[in-house]
Parts: structure tokens; sequence; C-alpha cells
């Protein structure tokens, strides 16, 4: 308690005994799973270090060493596609279905829970169903496109291996990432159309603003705040996708066009067993979130209204 | 225009807007439903039916022992209880020292409460892959390679967004109710059991879910730390499936069937606690 005359009584005392005792567990989580790794891991980066023999400090060599890696900025660059290829899209489209079930209708809570459930069940466990989707040969995805065709009288092109080919690897991952996503953004967009106030809406509507109008002018601005709140949350999840890429295209597979920058970490670490070099592409991947996500700070002044 | 058409109109227009929203609602919520059904679909074909083509949604002849084989493919016993072990552990570890930081910080006030608010603010914003492989090296020093350890003791220990979901939910619980306990003669720890936590219920259900989650749906961390395949949870364990019967489409549907059941039970009876949970912290999956 904050009151001065307490401070120094035994009810002041046992305030402090307890706070200490229930904040214990933690404070010893904060500084071994968290701050204390943070700090060493900037530390590893400056040694080279098989896991096994003792750590040779070698100064800036495993950053230099980035800077030259191809496969590093190849891996960098796949990423910024696939953030590219699925924020946009999963934030127009997640706020369009808020709209949709945010409709006074019958039976919302049913679509609701319906367009929810691709986010609870795992990313492996959907992602092997859309690998098979994309199956060369027996794939439903070939089918659908080849009976489109043949309805519209065209001539079926032939079967797309989505996932063996570079060219369809990265999009076919984005578009199930984009599937995947869809029900938790419109969970937080519906919580904030529920919050704009009615009135806002309903004087807009009287001085004659059609529905688009009104979106632009009411709605938007209103929940722009959330809208900046998700892209970030997309931006940061995006930049960190490693699941569906393990399982859809193990190793980067083909030719590394899938090789995304939590794999590349994770290949180093874990199967060459570069631990310096990984913790680099570690803090290189923290820095690159980070700048990221300063600069959308830095621009939703222009586009935020709180 | 009178007012009685101007409503006539509106009227007209919301049932065909109805009617439009139902069919665009339909459209959506069969993509999302799709893979399921194909995933249900598939798990229940012969080898033979699977690679038919063109494909149909009803297997031609039922093959339910899918289901039976891959018990006998790989180790599904154990990472069924791995699985369940792992998610008990995490649950209760979370909820326990979440809320017990989150009271502390909420409302006791203690030497080192501002360290330990920074740092949990901090920590929020950090990519857990920056802190992986410390971490790994830590657990591997500990000799907990090839053990479950790692996968569950972290959560006795609790994390940012735990604690700052919980300390935001205490902070609206009636500060007067901590006074009446003190001045009942109640320690502030029988405070945060007997009074905060049951009405806090609502919070902690949202934060016990989104942990059974992650932690049912985790791949990373068993994958980094698990070697012997009898150890693994089910969802990394899937993958092995996947490398050892990589075309085997029934067999690893069933795998992936019997992977979201119990998320999806779960789900059924929480979704609530996961949608509104979401809604109000936006703490991610």
């Amino acid at each position: 308690m904050n009151t001065p005359a307490l401070k120094g009584s035994s009810l002041g005392r046992m305030e402090r005994r307890w706070g200490l005792l229930l904040s214990s567990p933690y404070l010893v989580g904060l500084v071994f799973f968290a701050a204390g790794p943070i700090l060493f891991s900037w530390m590893i980066g400056f040694y080279r270090w098989d896991n096994i023999s003792t750590p040779r400090f070698v100064a800036l060599d495993n950053w230099t060493r980035l800077l030259a890696d191809e496969l590093f900025w190849k891996s960098l660059a796949n990423t910024a596609y696939f953030v590219v290829g699925t924020v946009p899209t999963g934030v127009v489209l997640s706020l369009l279905l808020a709209m949709l079930v945010n409709r006074p209708l019958r039976g919302m809570g049913i679509f609701r829970v319906i367009f929810f459930t691709p986010v609870v069940t795992s990313t492996v466990a959907v992602a092997l169903v859309w690998a098979w989707f994309y199956d060369p040969n027996y794939g439903v995805l070939n089918y659908l496109i080849e009976t489109c065709m043949k309805l519209f009288g065209r001539q079926p092109p032939d079967p797309v291996s989505w996932l063996n080919s570079p060219r369809t690897a990265m999009p076919a991952i984005m578009a199930m990432s984009v599937w995947k996503g869809l029900g938790y953004n419109m969970v937080i967009f519906l919580a904030a159309l529920q919050a704009v106030p009615r009135h806002l809406h309903e004087a807009a509507e009287l001085d004659g603003a059609g529905v688009i109008r009104r979106f632009l002018h009411v709605t938007l601005p209103a929940i722009s705040p959330v809208v900046f709140f998700v892209i970030i949350l997309s931006l940061i999840g995006g930049f960190q996708v490693f699941d569906q890429v393990y399982i859809m295209a193990r190793d980067g597979r083909p030719a590394n066009s899938t090789m995304t920058l939590v794999y590349y970490l994770y290949k180093h670490a874990f199967q060459f067993l570069e631990m310096g070099y990984a913790s680099v592409i570690g803090t290189a991947l923290f820095l690159i979130i980070f700048t990221v996500t300063l600069s959308q700070f830095w621009l939703q002044k222009k586009w935020v209204h709180y | 225009m009178g007012p009685l058409l101007k409503t006539t109109m509106r009227e007209q227009n919301g049932i065909a807007d109805g009617f439009a929203s139902y069919i665009m609602l339909s459209i959506v919520a069969v993509a999302m439903v799709f893979p399921f059904l194909w995933m249900a679909s598939t798990s229940l074909k012969t080898l033979d039916g699977a690679f038919q083509y063109p494909p149909t949604l009803l297997p031609k002849t039922f093959r339910i022992e899918n289901y039976s084989r891959i018990f006998d493919s790989v180790p599904m016993g154990p990472f069924l209880f791995n699985s369940f072990k792992l998610v008990i552990l995490n649950v209760v570890g979370v909820l326990l020292s979440c809320s017990m930081a989150a009271f502390a910080l909420a409302r006791l006030s203690f030497p080192g409460r501002r360290v330990v608010f920074g740092g949990m603010v901090t920590t929020l914003m950090v990519p857990y892959q920056v802190t992986i492989i410390p971490v790994f090296i830590l657990f591997q020093h500990l000799g907990w390679k090839d053990t479950h350890y790692p996968l569950w003791v972290p959560a006795f220990f609790g994390n940012a967004f735990g604690v700052f979901l919980l300390r935001q939910f205490f902070l609206g619980v009636p500060r007067d109710l901590y006074e009446a306990g003190l001045v009942d003669g109640c320690t502030p720890g029988g405070i945060l059991f007997r009074i905060y936590v049951p009405l806090a219920v609502p919070a902690l259900t949202t934060l016990g879910v989104f942990t059974f989650m992650n932690s049912w749906n985790d791949l990373l961390n068993p994958l980094i730390y698990i070697d012997t395949l009898e150890k693994m949870p089910l969802t990394a364990g899937l993958s092995f499936l996947q490398t050892q019967y990589g075309s085997n489409w029934p067999l690893m549907m069933a795998g992936a069937m019997i992977s979201i059941i119990p998320i999806l039970i779960v789900f059924f009876f929480a979704q609530r606690a996961f949608i509104e949970g979401i809604a109000t912290s936006g703490i991610k999956g």
C-alpha cells in the first residue's frame, strides 16, 4: 500500500514479503528465459562455437559472413515476399469478413465459430492437408482448375506441381497462411467494429452518406488504431514464419525458394551446430522486426486516429 | 416521400441484404470447412481410393483401419500421452506463476516491482527466436536434452503475455476487496487465491485455452529438444510421420485428424474464452 503511514509498519513489511514471494518465480523466469538469453545471444554472436568444443572469439566474423551470405539475403527476400504477400491480403480479407459477421442476422455465432476453426488447429495438421490439395497428380486444386476450365470450354492446362516449382511454392504456402489466419484477425476487427458508436453511423446516414462513404469516413477512422494493431501483429508473425514452411517445403525446397529467416536460423543452429552464426541470424531477425515495427509506428501518425 | 414508404424500402433492402450476406458467408464457410472435410474423408480412404482421379468427397470404400494402422506405424500412444502430459503441466504452470506475479504487480508494493514490470513490457516485444539458442544452451548444460523438462519447466516461471493479461484484469477488480481481505486477517497470498482468482475465472480461462493451444500445437521446441521418437508430443510426431510415410495420404490424414480432435473439443466447449480472449487482448496463438 502506498500510504506513507503504512510504510515500515507490519502491514507494509508483510506486503513487501508477499510481493517478493509471489513475483519471484516470474523474476527468475525473466532473468533465465528472457533478459539473460537476449543479452547472451548478442554475446555468442562474437564467437565461433559448434556446441561441443570451447567457443572461440572471432569478433565480427559472424557479422561479415552474414552480410556476404547469399543464402541469408535469399531467405530475407523470401521472408519479405511472404510478409508482403500475406499481411495486406490477410488484413483486408479479415476486415471484410468481420464486417460480414457483424451484421445483426441469425446464426452469426455459428459462422464466427466456423471461421475461427483454422486458427485453433495446429499449423502442422492443416499444412499437411493443404500439401495434399497441392499434390500435382491427385490433388484437389489441379482437379478444380481442370473442371473450371472445361466448364468454360477451355483447354485445361498441364497439371501444376505447386510445391515443386520455385515460382509457385511460396505463393502456395502464402495462400494457406492467409486462410489459417483470417479468423484470428476477424475476431479482433469484430470487437473493434462493435465498439464504433452507432450514432456516428446514423448521423452520417442522415447526411446522405452511402455505404462506401460511411465505411471510409466513419468506420475506418474509428477502427484505425485496431487496424494498426492487427498490421503490427501480422507483420511480426509473418517474419517468424516456420511451421508451414517446415511441413510443406522441407529445407527451402525447391531451390531455396521457400527458405525463410527462422528456418535458416533453425538450420544453422540445430543442424549445422553453428551457434554463433545462428545467434547472429536471430539478432538480425530481431533488428529487422524492430525496424519494421518502429517504421509502422512512425507511419501510423499519418493515418491512425486516436 | 413519407416515412412509411421509406421504412418499407429499407425493410426490402434489409431482406435482400441479408440474403446476399448469407450467400457470401456460406461461400466463405465452405472454404473454411472444406480442408477439414477433406482431411476426414481422405483419412477414411484406401490408398487406391485416395489416388483416384477424379477425386471424390466420399470414400468409395471406407477404411477405418487407417486409424488403427497408424498406432502400429508410429508410437501414437506415447505421442498422445506426451502431448496431454505437456499440456496439463503447461496450463497449470502458466496459470499459477502468471497469476502470482500479476497479483503482486497489480496490488502489492515491494522492492523491485518496477524492474519486474519494466522487464515484462520489454520482453513482450522480443521475438522468441532471439532467446531460443541461449535457452537451448542452458537446458543442455542442465542435461535436459531429450527430456520433457525444456517443454514444461519454463511454464512455471511465467511469461510476459500471461502476466500482462492477468495484471490488467486484476487492476479492474475493486481495491476495496483487497483491503477488506486484509482487515479480515487474510494474507496477500490468501487474498489472491480466495478472492482474486475466483473473480478472474474468465481471464484465467482465456489464458488457459491459449496455453493449451500453444503447447499442443508447438512444433519448433520439440524438434529442437527431443531426439527419441517415443518422447515426441503429437504435433511434432506428425512431422515425423510425414517424413516416414510422405505419400501415404490416408495414413497422414488419419494422424492429422487425431491431432486436431482434442483441440476442436476444447474449442467447442470454450469458444467464448478463445474468441473474447483474442478480442480483448490480441494474444497470439
